[in-house]
């Protein structure tokens, strides 16, 4: 790669620069524009010229300006004092340029990743004389109360510690170890660098199966379409569906050791939002604010294009560098479509040649290359251990179609589809994630572990044995939901054609049971402070309920009970609301109880009982 | 415009043209390049011959900005049209205008009141956010912008907003009626008119926006005002934009328009907002007609994808006499949430905007399967839901243009009509605002 070469630029179309006098340039350099030095990034190299995009506004620079190759690529630093910030799209510090800058953002403005002004407190895990490797522990962070960070020996060190400090504080660019080997001796740093656009390497042949859960606390998503720690999901929705709620919901409730969310393109005041509630929010298992376990990448939609392109890099690399310490990352992306339309806007100035919508002919490359980069895996260096990230991105489909080619080539690479529904969004029934249409890849291999997952809960523990019990009915449980939501739509489909009334009484069972699983269970309120947050136990037995409940009344209804007086029992709106209830647990099964009794009451007015009939 | 030869123009730049015909004309920078450069010429090009003076200045586009611009008319240029000189100010800010920091903003949660019962209850203004009318020709929209802007208020507040007012490739008639709104209300004074009518170049709409945004921003930010921003109408923009795009001879993304619509788009919505540490507001009602009425449309589409939530307009209701005819069910607020409850509207006002919501979403289906089958062929509850949602059109959307409801009056009024449904079906209210605000319990409580 060239040195510190200057060229000079012979075209300026907004955010792309043509430039020459630079001969060794080489693809995705970074380069800096004009006299302001605006930072940019090669993407197209000629014999004579090369072009470049850059991620800021290019107004005022003309042919004739200079531009200077770096010689590096586009990279991003990672250490200590990434958690509880918030960057723009290629990694500056915004609260700091937020002080030193002012309300607006202005072009042309340096701003380091990592502040330089801190110290971290620095215990070393290794010994001098040590051998190492890359990967290896080299010592440990209390980043945050929530976070302990692991400082790595980086990829491609190897060597024999000479020198390392056993304890002290430390900037980040400080040296605490020194490594020789046979080109010499490298101070090691707690931060190191790493470029964005190749993923970070894992140790050979590591990646792990998928079949642990990221529980999300979401019961359409844990339940029904869950997502494995290390797995990629796609949700697609036209706007106003919910998708930035239900990225944030996740974000929030996720058991994820470490959340980075990219706000990719999308609104200042929803970033604003995150901002202002993250620091109210405590995480469920750990009792500490959010924002302690949680990295902002915001890329507003009227920050320069380009600067999105590099935005889902960096946050990938973030995360990467996080899994590699042994942590399980949960990455959110929002919108990838941003993203798209951004590599679209600068294929188009490259005058390259269009397909599908105008797209590049290699979208579903880049989709492929960015989504490959989640998994679960052994990750390298001493001690043992692995790590995962996971990817969730949503795509904004023009139209709320789903056949375009973004969504096409993000489900060809992501393992689970959530699918949401306009329909529902208007009726304000949220999560809209629509039942019928999505599916989960892992649902399979992770049903089994789910369960195990849920009882390993320490809060669980004491009641195991009961936990056994239940959750041993899960995998029944959620088919036989499904089935009877299946049902419910075909129903509903001919009750749209002849009235409800009409139907016969086991049909109309069957629609009840649906609006009880819909309301009950399905739809969540992210702002209730009892729901937006359901335990898998809780989960399990809300739909236990709504399942036993159908289960006895099937047998009334089979016994010419009128579904009227099953339909008018004031238990069928206090399970739809069981959700919210303070009680939890403890009034879940109360309820059960209660509706047992009376649906047996009824049984006995009839003449027969529900649990003689239960197994005829 | 194709120049050869200029040598040092930059991008974005502004240059002065006179054609032979001695007109002065401006033009700004689209592609400059060493041996090529483009330059899109703002304005009518007809008398242009190849034989045009330029000059390159030197300097993007900016605008003088200062506190003696309100109550000011200006055309698409900044150019005055209400006689007086133009504004003369060393303060000069560029259109194009810089992204705020997500850090600097604060979160809007200042509730509106607009005195319209469907958007007060069930899609909440609040300052700083930008919430687009989406609408079609021949539908009211300008009628209810105007009612907005005359009705919208902060409550506890007596400070009117600053009204910036955009029309963009308007025709005339539409344009003065905001005008005389203005002028009728009194409101003139603290306005600020930016009119390009249909008769002027298309080019010109391109940048009426952006000056109108940099004097809202300007107020806003600098003189700490709220401002209230009407972009009318977006449409025109997007088609304007398109033409441009055309004559460059860009790649045309869905029904021509560019790839970078989006983008384009962003900003101009995204200048809504509040500053930390400032106590202005800027807040965008943009206006949009959906062309064929059709919400996939990429114009409302990609917008729909930037603002805060839309107010649908339906000719539907509105050919059934409804006004404001607003459809609540593709409408939505995205901002609603952190601008009410208890110590900003009332405690109850989310759980009813949710009932109102899913009941009169039943009530829809239940007319749309009454055509089917008939009245008769409902059941009981499907009947209730049918009535439900007539009276919530006639008695709670529909409106007189100078009736101003207060959110209480709104909620009360929600309220009465949920009566209408059986309690066991009102799933969407917690037990506690039941006991406390419906109707029946009230009036038990009374008894008591």
């Amino acid at each position: 790669m060239s040195t510190s070469q200057t060229g000079i630029l012979s075209r300026v179309a907004g955010s792309v620069v043509v430039g020459s006098g630079i001969t060794d340039i080489m693809m995705g350099e970074v380069v800096l524009v004009g006299r302001e030095e605006l930072v940019g990034e090669v993407v197209k190299v000629t014999e004579k010229s090369f072009t470049a995009q850059v991620y800021e506004y290019t107004g005022g620079i003309g042919p004739g300006g200079k531009i200077v190759a770096t010689g590096k690529r586009l990279i991003t630093e990672l250490g200590p004092g990434l958690l509880n910030r918030i960057f723009d799209g290629v990694a500056r510090d915004l609260e700091l340029l937020f002080r030193e800058r002012g309300s607006f953002i202005e072009r042309g403005v340096k701003v380091n990743t990592l502040r330089r002004d801190l110290n971290w407190e620095f215990t070393a895990a290794l010994a001098k004389g040590a051998t190492v490797a890359p990967g290896d522990v080299l010592g440990t962070v209390q980043e945050t109360p929530m976070v302990l960070h692991r400082i790595l020996v980086p990829p491609g060190m190897e060597g024999t510690l000479k020198q390392i400090e056993e304890t002290g504080n430390f900037k980040v660019d400080e040296s605490v170890a020194i490594v020789s080997n046979r080109q010499g001796e490298h101070k090691l740093t707690l931060m190191q660098e790493w470029p964005v656009k190749i993923p970070r390497p894992f140790r050979e042949g590591g990646r792990l199966g998928l079949d642990l859960p990221l529980i999300t606390g979401q019961r359409v998503i844990d339940t029904f379409y869950p997502i494995a720690k290390g797995g990629a999901a796609a949700i697609p929705g036209g706007f106003g569906t919910g998708k930035t709620i239900t990225l944030q919901q996740i974000a929030k409730w996720s058991d994820a050791d470490v959340v980075v969310y990219t706000g990719c393109g999308e609104r200042g005041n929803e970033m604003c939002d995150v901002l202002t509630e993250f620091p109210n929010l405590k995480d469920p298992r750990k009792g500490r604010p959010l924002l302690e376990r949680t990295i902002l990448l915001a890329n507003t939609s009227n920050m320069p294009v380009a600067a999105r392109e590099a935005s889902i890099y960096m946050g990938v690399t973030i995360a990467e560098y996080y899994r590699d310490q042994g942590y399980d990352v949960a990455l959110m992306m929002d919108s990838t479509s941003r993203w798209a339309e951004a590599l679209r806007e600068i294929s188009g100035r490259l005058e390259e040649l269009p397909v599908e919508q105008g797209y590049p002919a290699y979208l579903p490359d880049r989709v492929a290359e960015f989504y490959e980069r989640a998994g679960r895996m052994e990750v390298m260096g001493r001690p043992k251990r692995t790590g995962s990230v996971t990817i969730i991105g949503a795509v904004s489909p023009p139209g709320g179609d789903f056949n375009e080619p973004l969504t096409i080539a993000t489900l060809r690479y992501a393992g689970v589809f959530w699918a949401l529904d306009p329909e529902l969004a208007f009726s304000r029934h949220f999560p809209a994630i629509n039942w019928l249409k999505s599916y989960s890849l892992y649902s399979g291999p992770l049903l089994s572990s789910f369960t195990q997952s849920w009882g390993s809960y320490s809060e669980y523990g004491k009641t195991s044995e009961w936990w056994r019990e239940v959750s041993s009915g899960y995998e029944e449980y959620r088919s036989r939901a499904l089935e009877l939501l299946n049902d419910a739509a075909g129903i509903e489909s001919i009750a749209r054609v002849i009235g409800e009334s009409a139907l016969p009484d086991d049909q109309q069972l069957i629609l009840l049971t649906a609006q009880l699983l819909r309301e009950g269970f399905l739809r969540q309120s992210a702002f209730d402070t009892v729901d937006a947050y359901c335990e898998p136990q809780r989960q399990v037995l809300l739909l236990k309920m709504i399942l036993d409940f159908n289960a006895q009344a099937i047998k009334l209804v089979k016994k010419k009970v009128p579904i009227d007086i099953i339909r008018e029992l004031p238990q069928v709106p206090l399970i739809m609301r069981a959700k919210e209830h303070p009680g939890r647990t403890e009034h879940i099964a109360s309820l059960m109880a209660e509706s047992h009794k009376e649906l047996e009451k009824i049984a006995n007015s009839y003449g027969f009982t529900i649990k003689e009939g239960s197994d005829s | 415009m194709f120049v050869k030869d200029v040598g040092d123009a930059s991008y974005d730049e502004i240059v002065k043209i006179r054609g032979s015909d001695g007109i002065d004309r401006m033009g700004r920078v689209l592609d400059a390049g060493n041996e090529l450069t483009v330059v899109q010429v703002l304005g009518s090009t007809s008398d242009l011959q190849a034989d045009v003076a330029l000059k390159f200045t030197g300097s993007t586009f900016k605008i003088p900005v200062s506190d003696q611009v309100l109550g000011r008319m200006f055309n698409g240029l900044y150019r005055p049209v209400d006689g007086l000189p133009p504004v003369y100010s060393e303060d000069l800010r560029e259109t194009d205008g810089k992204p705020i920091n997500p850090v600097a903003r604060s979160q809007p949660n200042n509730f509106i009141q607009t005195g319209v019962s469907g958007i007060d209850t069930m899609l909440s203004l609040v300052r700083g956010q930008k919430l687009p009318i989406f609408s079609e020709s021949g539908l009211p929209h300008n009628r209810l912008a105007a009612q907005i802007a005359r009705q919208a208020s902060v409550k506890g507040e007596k400070e009117e907003f600053a009204l910036v007012f955009a029309a963009i490739g308007l025709k005339r008639d539409d344009a003065s009626f905001f005008v005389d709104q203005f002028r009728n209300s009194g409101a003139i004074e603290r306005s600020v008119v930016i009119l390009n009518l249909a008769e002027d170049a298309a080019v010109e709409r391109l940048l009426t926006p952006r000056i109108a945004l940099t004097v809202a921003e300007y107020l806003a930010f600098d003189m700490q005002l709220h401002v209230l921003v009407i972009l009318d109408d977006m449409t025109l923009y997007c088609e304007a934009l398109r033409e441009m795009s055309a004559a460059k001879e860009e790649v045309p993304g869905r029904a021509g328009y560019p790839g970078y619509l989006y983008s384009d788009l962003a900003t101009i919505y995204e200048r809504a907002g509040i500053l930390k540490g400032r106590k202005g507001s800027l807040t965008q009602m943009p206006i949009l007609t959906m062309p064929g009425g059709d919400i996939r449309h990429p114009i409302p589409d990609l917008t729909g994808y930037i603002t805060e939530g839309q107010v649908f307009l339906d000719r539907d209701l509105y050919q059934r006499g409804v006004y404001p005819p607003i459809n609540v069910l593709p409408s939505l607020s995205r901002l609603m949430r952190s601008g009410i409850g208890i110590s900003r509207t009332r405690e109850d006002h989310q759980d009813v905007a949710d009932q109102l919501y899913d009941t009169y979403s039943r009530g829809v289906r239940a007319r749309d399967l009454a055509k089917i089958v008939g009245q008769v062929g409902l059941n009981e509850r499907e009947r209730r839901f049918l009535e439900f949602s007539e009276v919530f059109e006639k008695r709670f959307v529909n409106q007189g243009d100078f009736e101003s409801r207060s959110i209480e009056e709104s909620l009360d009024r929600a309220w009465d009509l949920l009566k209408m449904v059986p309690e066991t079906e009102l799933v969407r209210i917690h037990e506690k605002f039941m006991e406390k605000y419906h109707p029946l319990h009230r009036a038990q409580k009374m008894v008591e």
